[in-house]
């Protein structure tokens, strides 16, 4: 059995390669999360802010609801889309299942709350500075929701992070939906499991560290232009 | 749009008197200052005036009908800020009026070399000076040519000369034909720019009447208080 080291020179080997399986995942990975995280931001961060602005009956509801999704466990979400995409679902009909729109479907629904959560407690601080002036300026409620959202842009950035974060990290519903296939559904944390429970460490191993690395990066990203961000508009 | 004629205004939160039965009449020419100890609904009548506040009862007869969507704006001691440029924050009171956006941009061009702000427009609104941001405040206003424009204690945390700059600005746009009520602290400033004087305390209006006559010959026993407090080397009334 190759010793630790042996398994991490080999994880890196297949990093400094090039390897193609570990590049095919990668880039599915990327494409399935960002594609949740774009749509988890055109939903999510409205979402958030009519929230934090609006006045209409179930409010409180709604929002006890949106943070409660937020700890949804990933394969309880999995199991639904599943089910509304299967063939006798009411989605079933498009055949989406084990495919990676199922995937996006799936990790925009895991998003979609984590995202409108945060977003909602940055507008409403947002919110209540500057509600009597934008209602002054006569500003329609749309007016004000997208107002508020450009002038939070660099704080939503966390909201955005963390949806990104959740979507490339969660393994059980994208494994349910997308079915882990070889070339058509794998993705970074299904081929990390389903490698370890191989044996296959080098591979998993090399997952991994791109996983982390790309976090880490987006992270360090998000931090530097944050920091541009307070200097040049305070 | 004027005169402006206010029966009975009453603010009762909770049970509580902050406009306690307003009545005031206001044409369509000049400055009003609104003068009165802390706590007297100077502000809240403002923002009633401006459609902020519901009243509990009372009312608000605009001449000429119903109020207007667009004729009144209002200034606050503390104005918003946006994470954006000058340039940007100006142009935004023009958004709801369905101007496209290279014309607002032009005309907040326009309106920020009205104010001295002309050579700051791609600067962070946020990193102006307090005197600075509340002459980004009345250009915000002033693009959008209100009728009757609210200023809340707009100089209260200003240095002299910051104070001189924005009670320039208020004279130009009252020339430029908008009626201006503003409430304030500042019994200088009440003397140098208003045309008559509005004193509350308790949620009531005690006098209305010109500014020289009030400060010369208050008509009330508060209001020649609230002057001496605030003027004690003017005792001699």
């Amino acid at each position: 059995m190759p010793t630790f080291s042996e398994t991490f020179f080999q994880a890196l080997a297949l990093l400094a390669t090039f390897d193609r399986r570990v590049a095919d995942i990668v880039v599915l990975s990327l494409e399935v999360s960002g594609a949740a995280v774009v749509l988890g931001t055109v939903l999510g961060l409205p979402l958030g802010a009519c929230l934090a602005t609006g006045r209409f009956p179930g409010k409180h509801a709604a929002t006890v609801l949106i943070n409660a999704l937020m700890g949804a466990p990933s394969v309880v979400v999995g199991v639904v889309v599943y089910l509304l995409l299967s063939r006798s679902g009411p989605f079933g009909g498009f055949g989406l299942l084990f495919s990676p729109s199922a995937m996006i479907i799936a990790q925009t629904l895991l998003v979609v709350p984590l995202m409108a959560a945060i977003a909602r407690q940055v507008v409403e601080d947002a919110w209540q500075r500057y509600a009597e002036e934008l209602r002054v300026m006569r500003f329609s409620w749309w007016q004000s929701i997208t107002t508020l959202l450009y002038d939070c842009r660099h704080s939503l950035l966390v909201a955005v992070l963390a949806g990104l974060g959740r979507a490339m990290s969660e393994v059980g519903a994208v494994m349910i939906v997308g079915g882990n296939i070889d070339g058509a559904t794998r993705v970074m944390t299904t081929a990390i499991a389903l490698e370890t429970s191989k044996g296959d460490l080098p591979l998993a191993i090399a997952l991994g560290l791109v996983l982390i690395g790309l976090i880490l990066a987006l992270n360090a990203g998000a931090f530097a232009m944050r920091g541009w961000a307070m200097r040049r508009y305070g | 749009m004027f005169p402006i004629r206010i029966r009975d205004l009453r603010f009762q939160p909770n049970g509580r008197k902050v406009l306690d039965g307003v009545d005031l009449e206001l044409g369509g020419d000049g400055i009003t200052l609104v003068l009165g100890p802390n706590g007297a609904g100077k502000s809240v009548l403002l923002r009633t005036l401006c459609g902020l506040i519901e009243p509990s009862a009372g009312s608000i007869e605009w001449g000429g009908g119903a109020p207007p969507v667009f004729g009144v704006t209002m200034v606050f001691q503390h104005p918003m800020m946006l994470r954006a440029s000058v340039l940007e924050n100006v142009a935004l009171a023009l958004k709801p009026h369905g101007v496209a956006h290279a014309e607002r941009q032009r005309r907040a061009v326009q309106v920020l070399a009205r104010v001295g702000l002309a050579n700051r427009a791609a600067d962070s609104a946020r990193q102006l000076s307090g005197g600075e941001q509340q002459r980004l405040a009345l250009a915000r206003a002033w693009l959008v040519r209100p009728r009757l424009l609210l200023l809340d204690e707009p100089t209260a945390s200003l240095d002299p000369s910051a104070t001189a700059e924005v009670e320039r600005i208020v004279r130009e746009i009252r020339t430029d034909g908008t009626r201006i009520v503003m409430t304030t602290h500042n019994l200088g400033q009440a003397t140098r720019l208003g045309d008559d004087v509005v004193f509350m305390s308790a949620g009531r209006v005690r006098e209305h009447a010109p500014v020289q006559r009030f400060f010369a010959r208050p008509a009330s026993e508060e209001a020649r208080l609230f002057i001496q407090g605030e003027l004690p080397w003017r005792m001699n009334f």
